[in-house]
């Protein structure tokens, strides 16, 4: 665990980091979007800088339509209370309008009543969990690129048809990683497995996770569920091999981006099944996107929560300009509401639609990772197994019992 | 008044003009940390400036206080100066069973018994079902003060704040100098003395301590209804940590000085925090220079140019 | 699959082997902590962070001079231990004649210094160090999969321990050392250069740390905070044995790291509160520790 409280943060890390658009005339309004993410700990490859390098490709992308738009950005390190600190001083000293990726569930929930009560807009890439359209919803908010639920269906339901009905879950104790466990084990109960056992771990901090994987082994079961993300994917995937489990069991990493495929390499990684809704080698539109993101983003090539922090702007921007940036500043439930309403169109995720509830309805893809044999070039790592549609690949809209949606 | 020499009562009006008059100028919510923090560092400075015990576990009182009352609040939708004092009051029984532990040694041991207990806490705290572990209890309401005072509104938190904080200031100051803050001062200078008087120490010891966890009960208490959260990060040993340095950086044993520590720290945080982890670096260099060099802490040295207890 | 009261027997024997392992970062760090504050009266609570080091250290020779494990185990000790060296003689030495409580100050201080920095630099997400290529692979037990570098790992932690044990107790340095302990202004009177030998024991103790933190950089990833995940449940530990003995926080060390491993198995949950549970046990019982002296 990180040490030092840094509350109250980013004042002025807000006024004078990445000014991105200055104001070119007094009296043009200034719509100022806040990426709020982790960019020291675990999470600092899967979101991190690139998410803020791709949240400012959109803006450039966008143009000038009448009003200036200004991307500030904080780390919040994993910790609600700093977020919820960060997030209440950009509202009430920063004039921030939107907020934009928070990963990581404990955080993201945690955020959810400030917006609120401060009603702004709030874009979430970053976070998993699916109560943040169910029963944590808010009229503010908009679940853009993947969830729990999505994952649980995608990558558990693969895993089941291939016969693998026992699991054993290894979790990140705290909100991501539970409800990811409680979404995973319903499939697998409806689906005619069973769960053997479960091991929860402290996020954010643990690095050997030996003993966890020893009590998986002991455990009988077929399959390894991971949920945990990020650098705990990583450091569970290569000590389970070290312990040998690799072998007796089959691992489901329930959540895992191409950042994490990178960092474990193909030796390690071959063979596993995973599930993005966006891979940079989907289609021409993707490729082109990619291509021209590339070279601002060194360490990373895009993953969907990337790609979702660039779709996610370029349709609010697209929604601003269209009910006029004053209006906008005003009200977040309308600009959402505008925003539900508006078609949404991009290279990274094709057509979609955001749900009334707040979920963006985009096709979930489930991939194998390549042998290094299959692998062509740099970042070549994923064959398409499947794919769902947006409407089947979330929970059905009546399940989440979200407040504001009358069933 | 409550024990205060002439120079003590004028620096107390300024501390309220300054309380009063700021609000207006600042960011109130940042000013209300700065009270929380000052008067957990005023309740840990209880300890070590006048029974000569350094607690290095403090963050456990007021992180369970914060916790309950946090949960008190959510759950049981009360009073917000009840949810506080139940804060307070939890502190105070937490501090009686691991205080009754760890004053069977003194010293560094004393030190490292707390640390060792409050990580104790800690792990209880990670584990325990109604802390909601790592996420914390979120979305707090502020609530409301005796049904009439909407506390949602920064302000009307601001002055509820501002009150508590004084109170818990006199109140310390109140103990301090009463004929059971006289002993304590007894014991803290010659504790064979005072056994030989006839003062079974160890309950003196004992009772500071509790009174002690019961405002940092309360500190924390208040600190999770204004930021409507309280997580691990109250608990964690690093909030130990940093309530010595604001207590050793304003000067241990003063009437003043963990007021002036906690204001240049919270303020620090605040203005280097985009730099990242500097702020830490900064804690650490802070400790060391104040080790080394400037063992009163600044209204010591203050205090020690003018003559004067402050 | 062979139960032992209804535990599965893969699941405890490998749960007590990765005690043991724990244990032995616990006798490692804790024995160091001892060997200090016998001579320097100071704990030393930069211990955690300089145990950081270590591992940070050999990732740096690893990745900037292509300087392998088996070297970094001799190198990173040596070259944190010069850095104690130094510490001792410009800082904490100043302390000396003031309460120890401000020692443990200061150190608490420098911990933060050398955390943040390296955190700065490095951020937290850690990086990861390769396993030497002899000590890759698997040894199948029978009941589990014992991963040959967690092996070797218990093994040179004991040789370790054994030898500072065995330096102290039974070598003339060791007896002038233990002297110094007792009696300072005495053994001076005998021609002893005392604030050297003080030194030079900081200075060994801290390079401990760093031997410890050679080992545990392929098994945690060399992250800024591994240290502080460490040095609190040592305190506990240093604690529990009382600072007496040598013999009795390597002893110590090694037991309450099983004792974690048996509670993994039977309780999960408390695994990370068991070591402070026996510290309460041995504060109501033995104030002193298990192996303390009367003061």
């Amino acid at each position: 665990m990180t040490i030092s409280r840094r509350t109250l943060l980013s004042a002025a890390a807000a006024s004078s980091a990445f000014p991105l658009v200055r104001a070119r005339a007094q009296g043009t309004p200034t719509i100022k979007i806040g990426v709020l993410n982790d960019q020291s700990g675990p999470y600092t490859n899967t979101g991190g800088v690139t998410s803020v390098i791709c949240t400012k490709q959109a803006v450039e992308e966008f143009g000038s339509k009448g009003f200036n738009v200004e991307v500030i950005s904080a780390d919040h390190q994993n910790k609600p209370d700093l977020a919820v600190s960060i997030v209440r001083q950009w509202f009430d000293r920063d004039g921030v309008d939107m907020l934009l990726d928070v990963p990581t569930s404990s955080v993201a929930l945690a955020v959810q009543g400030v917006v609120k009560e401060k009603n702004k807009v709030y874009l979430n890439s970053g976070a998993a969990s699916a109560a943040l359209t169910g029963e944590q919803c808010s009229p503010n908010f908009i679940h853009w690129t993947y969830d729990t639920y999505m994952l649980a269906k995608s990558t558990g339901g693969a895993m089941v048809k291939a016969g693998g009905k026992n699991w054993y879950f290894l979790t990140a104790d705290y909100a991501f990683g539970k409800q990811l466990q409680s979404d995973t084990s319903a499939l697998v109960n409806a689906a005619g497995g069973k769960v053997m056992g479960s091991s929860a771990y402290p996020f954010p901090g643990t690095t050997d996770f030996s003993s966890f994987l020893v009590q998986a082994q002991a455990s009988g079961a077929q399959v390894l569920g991971l949920c945990n993300a990020g650098g705990d994917t990583v450091n569970s995937i290569k000590q389970a091999n070290e312990f040998g489990l690799n072998q007796s069991m089959k691992i489901a990493a329930m959540l895992m981006f191409i950042t994490d495929v990178h960092a474990l390499g193909l030796d390690v990684a071959k063979g596993l099944n995973l599930t993005e809704s966006f891979y940079w080698d989907l289609n021409d539109r993707t490729r082109a996107w990619t291509n021209r993101v590339k070279p601002k983003t060194p360490n990373n090539w895009p993953n969907m929560i990337h790609a979702g922090c660039y779709s996610a702007t370029l349709h609010y921007l697209k929604t601003v300009a269209d009910m006029g940036a004053a209006e906008a500043k005003k009200d977040g439930v309308a600009t959402v509401n505008r925003m539900k309403a508006m078609p949404v169109e991009d290279d990274c995720f094709g057509k979609t639609k955001i749900r009334e509830d707040g979920r963006n309805l985009v096709p979930a893809y489930l991939f194998e990772v390549k042998k290094p044999s299959e692998s062509k070039g740099p970042w070549d790592y994923y064959k398409q197994v499947a794919m769902t549609p947006g409407d089947e690949a979330f929970r059905p809209l009546a399940d989440g019992h979200c407040y504001f949606i009358k069933s | 008044m409550f024990g205060f020499s002439r120079a003590q009562s004028i620096a107390f009006l300024v501390m309220i003009a300054l309380i009063v008059i700021c609000p207006y100028v600042l960011y109130p919510v940042f000013l209300m940390r700065i009270l929380c923090m000052a008067l957990f560092a005023c309740a840990f400075n209880l300890m070590i400036g006048y029974v000569g015990l350094l607690s290095f576990g403090h963050a456990a009182f007021f992180g369970m206080g914060s916790y309950i009352a946090a949960w008190t609040m959510k759950h049981w939708h009360i009073d917000a100066v009840v949810a506080i004092a139940l804060g307070g009051l939890t502190g105070a029984a937490l501090g009686l069973v691991l205080g009754y532990l760890a004053i069977r040694r003194s010293g560094i041991y004393f030190a490292m018994i707390t640390l060792a207990l409050a990580q104790m806490v800690y792990f209880f705290c990670l584990e325990a079902p109604f802390t909601g572990g790592e996420d914390g209890i979120q979305q707090v309401p502020r609530g409301n003060l005796f049904g009439i005072f909407d506390l949602s509104n920064d302000m009307t938190m601001y002055w509820v704040v501002a009150i508590i904080f004084i109170l818990g200031f006199l109140m310390v100051h109140r103990i301090i100098h009463s004929p059971f803050g006289q002993v304590l001062k007894g014991i803290r200078e010659n504790e064979p003395r005072a056994i030989s008087l006839g003062y079974r120490t160890d309950d003196y010891k004992l009772i500071a301590f509790v009174l002690s966890c019961l405002i940092a009960g309360v500190a924390g208490g208040t600190k999770a209804l204004v930021f409507g959260i309280a997580t691990l990060t109250d608990v964690h040993y690093a909030t130990s940590g940093e309530v010595v340095l604001m207590t050793l950086l304003g000067g241990l044993g003063t009437v003043f000085g963990p007021i002036m520590g906690a204001t240049v720290l919270v303020s620090m945080e605040n203005y280097l925090a985009q730099f990242g982890a500097w702020v830490t670096v900064t804690q650490g260099v802070i400790f060391m220079v104040c080790v080394l060099a400037f063992r009163r802490g600044i209204i010591g040295e203050i205090g020690g140019y003018l003559r004067l207890a402050l | 699959m062979f139960m032992i009261f209804g535990i599965p027997g893969p699941l405890l024997f490998g749960q007590l082997l990765l005690g043991l392992i724990n244990g032995a970062f616990y006798a490692m760090l804790s024995l160091g902590l001892a060997v200090i504050f016998g001579m320097l009266n100071i704990i030393n609570f930069a211990h955690g962070a300089l145990f950081m080091m270590g591992a940070f250290v050999s990732w740096m020779l690893l990745n900037y001079a292509g300087i392998g494990y088996f070297p970094s185990l001799i190198l990173a000790p040596l070259i944190v231990g010069i850095f104690g060296l130094l510490l001792e003689k410009t800082i904490i030495s100043r302390l000396y004649k003031l309460d120890h409580l401000y020692g443990l100050l200061l150190t608490f201080g420098l911990a933060l210094v050398i955390e943040g920095l390296f955190r700065n630099a490095y951020g937290s997400s850690g990086m990861p160090y390769r396993i030497p290529a002899v000590l890759q692979g698997a040894t199948n037990l029978g009941f589990m999969f014992m991963p040959n570098y967690r092996g070797w790992v218990v093994l040179a932690a004991l040789v370790v321990c054994l030898s500072t044990w065995a330096i102290i107790e039974k070598t003339s340095l060791g007896a002038t050392l233990r002297a110094a302990t007792e009696n300072a202004p005495m053994v001076q009177a005998f021609g002893v250069d005392v604030p050297r030998l003080i030194t030079l024991t900081y200075a060994g103790g801290v390079a401990l740390a760093a031997f410890a933190g050679v080992l545990a950089a392929p098994i945690y990833s060399v992250n800024p905070n591994m240290g502080t995940n460490f040095i609190n449940t040592v305190f506990a530990v240093v604690v529990i044995g009382g600072m007496g003995s040598i013999m009795g926080s390597i002893v110590t060390g090694f037991a309450l790291g099983v004792i974690e491993g048996l509670t993994k198995v039977f309780y999960p949950q408390a695994s990370a509160t068991v070591v402070f549970l026996v510290m309460v046990i041995v504060l109501l019982t033995r104030p002193r520790g298990l192996f303390g002296k009367a003061a």
